[in-house]
């Protein structure tokens, strides 16, 4: 029996909690409660994403702009703020807006085709651009090196024995395609098992040559055996490929419009086209840089302007005329797309007009079956901020891989938790999703809710704090971070009946300044800043 | 898992033919060429070492080959056709981007021209502390170039060091703008991250050190009109700058006025005084001309042994690359053919290895134009000088665990074999014919009538590796026409030699050349070195 056929045929009998251990919670109630309807849901759907990485680390809060907290972002980052009234509006919502060169956005968002979800980030942030985007793209801890991609693992998972077996006929096409010359780290597949990208790369759909390579010395055991294998695996593979995206390519002939001089919409535009070709490819990845804005993000007469303008009015230009030709091509219920950064930038601006590695960041999830809104709250800028602070996290990235391959894949819980190492907290990120019913709206009147208190605060030294929680049932965590986005403390990671709780924490000898306080009771998050004074 | 040499840096005291002679070249040049081996032949490892691990004398300025694609308003008096833009203040950025392309050119043929290390080893450094062109200035690119490659074999510190006060280095991570009321922490980061300590999965200097390692490096600014850089004391953060306890929690006591310069120094032997240094140059330089995979095997028998004599000769570069290309290690069996050609050996390596013809200086337009097709072929290919990916240089030299392998893909094989076989076409640039001579090319073997020895000997000198008997069979297919015996081809030949105006003649043997010279490039083993 193949693993996975053993995993879904198993997840209604085996006691999830024995196998992860500390991680017990919705996994092994909503297995139960939907067991029959899940060991249905293991044929492969034809849903695509499309995920765009924004290389550099973005600046989130110029992007999706927490305008209740105007009065202290100008103290912090005044040089590079985004006047208020140019800010552009979201329908029904009045705190959040965004960057007003992503008009493009904006409307895509009035038509319920987008998701934010604010201050997604992962315990103990690196602020190296290399090492962040391998934790992002490998979906590990930030202390654990993991060579294989979150979505070579996913692949893997749902198509074993790549390359060896394939194409067949279920799966005639690339499984994945990343648009550009290299291929993400986030398709290397795992090992044992590929150890190689599962995707393909592709520059251009016209560009996609006969391969001719005979095979003419045996592959030794050695290094050279191993590179020689190697090349002719990747050259073999463009030849097997080449046909299906040839054919799938040469059956599009009319696209809806795409803006000039866009490199990310001409990458997107290819995406489409390969999709409404008939391609079973079920992700692509497109790369647009530059987002590394220490100086001059913004002009300093016009801070609507600068280069941080201009790439994020190629994403939102780029995002919204793929998303239009979706609908040109009648394939926009298919398709949800993805932007990440490796981080977001430091709230506090520097002197060149322009920002410092920072951590969490909000990102966007765009398509027609994506839960209209923003998942979270405004991030909350204190007022005595230094530029050692930092955003607090609000979610895992792990969280929005996980609820994508629950709600848009439909992966079971129990192989998402081995795809992903853990079994990380879902979030409503998908809309009508045959898999997983939570509504948005449910959610967020959950989130609007009071229900972390942390005393006294500011705090000193002799104070002990107290956290009260009001558990709703299920899995409860609290931890406590500084505002490096390290994780200082985990006061508890565990199941209680639903509540009234209260903890207290000993802070020790950690020196005066900003701490966060994170709880997490299953979807719902809330985030406490304390502060200790001496 | 592939078997990695275990062998370590005790000096290679085997044989040294041309079999070794190609495996150094290869991995100290942009390519090879027969006249290599026959310049080398005979001579021990010692001389060969001597002879290609010397500085190569510094090429003359690039030249302003671009003065007919200057808009009449932006001519720039100071710099006519032929002469050097390098020590002119630009007038009209306008003619940024061609004083770019003459940089490039001339980079170009400075790596075809080169008969030492040099100028692979520039680029190992600048793969290791890039910058790029959208520095904005083209005066940087040079001023950087002329730096590393001054320094390729000198010393690791005075790179640092120099890197530091270096004006393209400085604009393109943010150190001119880096001051004491805001200090840009991006220099400093990239100086421990990447430049220096190199940064595994636990930080080892933490964030509090990035950001003091910032105050000293405030108050540089770059000089527009020199476009050197130059310390402005009153942007200098005076303070006191206190480090971690991976730095033994040194204080580097802030200096005031001119002096606030000293700290540079104080920062750098604070960092160099760190073993880390040594190790994290060693990785990357034997992950440049050895092999990428460093197992705990090769970590102990050679990075660390390699470390302790960089550290025993202050960070002098040339005992480092010595020690490697004269080891055991170097010379292991395992280690021959094991690289992945970058772009750059690729492509260079066939212009040089076919002997494709090359215009020379008489006419600046067109030599500048065909040298710089070689950088237009490998920009496909994702390796372009002075244009990274980004500060961390080329994917291929540090994003595990495909490293070397990234060069490959189901997009730059295709484009491999379509350039490689585009050469042997041929095509003209600026009334210049770029295009393999076959028939020359194979007269320059020992008996190219006999269709085996032409097929050992292409095979020999074009792959790395030893070919099996099937793969020779084939090629003899592809001489014989189809045909079954041997004179087939020697015919052919010697017909085509005996009648060298005869079209008819040249056509036949031109076309099965094409078709044996094409089967070879476009195999696998072609893309390794």
């Amino acid at each position: 029996m193949k693993r996975r056929d053993f995993l879904t045929k198993s997840t209604t009998t085996i006691a999830l909690g024995s196998i992860l251990p500390g991680f017990s919670f919705s996994a092994i109630q909503k297995e139960s409660a939907l067991g029959s309807l899940l060991a249905g849901s293991s044929e492969i759907n034809d849903h695509v994403l499309v995920i765009i990485q924004l290389s550099g680390g973005n600046d989130g809060l110029n992007t999706l702009i927490p305008l209740d907290q105007y009065t202290n972002l100008n103290l912090h980052r005044a040089n590079i703020l985004i006047p208020e009234n140019k800010v552009l509006k979201l329908n029904n919502i009045d705190k959040t807006g965004l960057h007003p060169a992503m008009t493009g956005i904006q409307t895509m968002f009035n038509e319920d085709k987008v998701n934010f979800i604010q201050s997604v980030g992962y315990p103990d942030q690196n602020y190296s651009h290399f090492r962040s985007t391998d934790i992002w793209l490998t979906g590990s801890d930030a202390k654990v090196v993991e060579t294989s991609g979150w979505m070579g693992r996913y692949l893997n998972h749902q198509f074993p024995n790549y390359p060896d077996a394939y194409p067949t006929a279920d799966m005639p096409d690339p499984l994945a395609i990343q648009i550009g010359a290299l291929v993400s780290p986030g398709f290397q597949g795992p090992v044992p098992g590929p150890g190689m990208p599962m995707a393909i790369s592709l520059t251009s759909d016209k560009e996609f040559y006969d391969i001719v390579n005979g095979s003419h010395s045996t592959p030794g055991t050695n290094a050279i055996g191993k590179e020689l294998a190697y090349i002719r695996e990747v050259a073999g593979q463009a030849k097997v490929y080449n046909e299906a995206i040839k054919k799938a390519a040469n059956k599009v002939t009319q696209q809806a419009s795409y803006p000039a001089g866009n490199t990310l919409a001409d990458q997107l535009k290819i995406v489409a086209k390969l999709i409404k070709g008939g391609l079973k490819t079920k992700i692509y990845m497109v790369n647009i840089g530059g987002f590394d804005t220490h100086s001059d993000q913004v002009e300093a007469a016009d801070h609507t302007t600068g280069s941080h303008a201009k790439l994020l009015s190629k994403v939102s230009d780029a995002i919204a005329s793929f998303q239009n030709d979706l609908k040109f091509l009648s394939i926009e219920d298919k398709v949800i797309g993805m932007t990440f950064s490796e981080f977001g930038r430091r709230i506090k601006s520097n002197g060149s007009n322009g920002s410092d590695h920072g951590s969490a960041l909000p990102i966007l999830v765009f398509g027609t079956n994506v839960q209209k809104g923003i998942i979270g709250v405004n991030p909350t800028i204190n007022q005595s901020f230094t530029v050692d602070d930092n955003l607090a996290m609000q979610y895992d990235f792990r969280s929005v891989y996980a609820s994508i391959l629950k709600q848009w894949f439909c992966i079971e819980d129990a192989n998402i938790s081995s795809i992903l190492f853990k079994n990380y907290q879902t979030i409503p990120i998908v809309k009508n999703s045959a898999c997983d019913t939570s509504a948005l709206s449910v959610y967020q009147t959950d989130l609007e809710e009071k229900r972390l208190a942390c005393y006294p605060n500011p705090y000193s030294s002799t104070d002990k704090v107290k956290i009260d929680i009001n558990s709703k049932g299920g899995h409860n965590l609290i931890e406590i971070y500084n505002t490096e986005g390290r994780l200082i403390s985990t006061i508890i990671d565990k199941t209680l009946a639903p509540g009234v709780y209260n903890y207290t924490w000993e802070d020790g000898q950690l020196p005066a300044g900003f701490y966060y306080c994170r709880y997490q009771n299953e979807g719902y998050q809330s985030v406490f800043t304390l502060q200790k004074v001496r | 898992m592939p078997i990695v040499s275990s062998k370590g840096l005790n000096v290679y005291t085997g044989s040294f033919n041309s079999k070794e002679i190609k495996h150094l070249l290869r991995r100290a040049k942009f390519g090879i060429n027969r006249q290599d081996l026959v310049t080398y032949n005979g001579m021990s490892l010692n001389q060969v070492l001597s002879a290609i691990l010397t500085l190569s004398p510094e090429p003359a300025p690039p030249l302003n080959h671009y003065e007919n694609n200057i808009q009449p308003q932006f001519k720039e008096a100071a710099i006519p056709f032929g002469s050097t833009w390098v020590n002119t203040t630009p007038q009209f950025p306008e003619n940024n981007g061609n004083k770019i392309e003459s940089f490039r050119s001339w980079l170009a043929i400075n790596y075809y021209k080169d008969n030492t290390i040099t100028e692979k080893m520039a680029l190992f450094l600048h793969s290791f502390i890039p910058i790029s062109h959208d520095v904005n200035d083209p005066r940087f690119l040079y001023q950087n170039y002329k730096m590393l490659r001054a320094n390729a074999l000198g010393n690791f510190k005075t790179i640092i060091k120099s890197s530091l006060l270096d004006s393209g280095i400085l604009r393109y991570l943010n150190g001119d703008v880096n001051q004491k009321n805001a200090p840009d922490e991006n220099l400093a980061r990239e100086l421990q991250e990447l430049f220096t300590l190199g940064k595994g999965f636990t930080p080892i200097y933490n964030e509090s050190d990035v950001k003091e390692a910032a105050k000293v490096l405030t108050g540089y600014q770059i000089d527009r009109t020199t476009g050197l850089v130059k310390f402005t004391s009153s942007r200098h953060d005076t303070g006191n700058k206190t480090f971690s306890s991976y730095y033994n929690n040194t204080v580097i006591t802030g200096k005031t006025g001119a002096a606030g310069q000293d700290e540079l120094d104080d920062l750098i032997n604070m960092i160099f005084a760190k073993n880390d240094v040594a190790l994290h140059f060693c990785r990357k330089l034997y992950g440049f001309f050895v092999y990428y995979d460093i197992d705990s095997t090769v970590e102990a028998n050679v990075i660390v042994p390699l470390a302790n004599i960089m550290r025993n000769n202050n960070y002098a570069i040339l005992p480092v690359v010595q020690a490697l290309l004269a080891s055991e290690h170097f010379f292991d069996v395992d280690n021959y053919g094991c690289h992945i050609k970058s772009p750059l050996d690729f492509i260079f390596g066939q212009f040089k290895e076919m002997e494709i013809a090359l215009p020379s200086a008489t006419d600046i337009l067109q030599q500048y134009e065909v040298y710089a097709e070689m950088f237009v072929s490998s920009f496909v290919l994702k390796q372009l000088p002075y244009d990274p990916p980004n500060v961390s240089g080329w994917e291929a030299y540090y994003q595990k665990p495909l490293l070397h392998e990234n060069w490959i893909t189901t997009d730059s094989i295709a484009y491999r074999n379509k350039f490689s076989v585009y050469y042997l076409i041929g095509y003209k640039k600026r009334g210049f014919q770029i295009q393999v001579d076959t028939i020359n090319f194979t007269k320059g073997f020992s008996n190219p009538s006999d269709p085996n020895i032409l097929i050992d000997d292409a095979l020999n000198f074009l792959h790395t590796i030893p070919s099996n008997t099937e793969l020779k069979a084939h090629l003899k297919t592809i001489l014989l026409y189809g045909q079954v015996q041997d004179y087939y081809w020697t015919n052919a030949w010697n017909d085509h030699i005996n009648n060298p105006s005869d079209a008819a003649k040249k056509k036949l043997v031109t076309d099965l050349l094409f078709l044996f010279y094409k089967y070879i490039v476009e195999l696998a083993e072609y893309q390794l070195n």
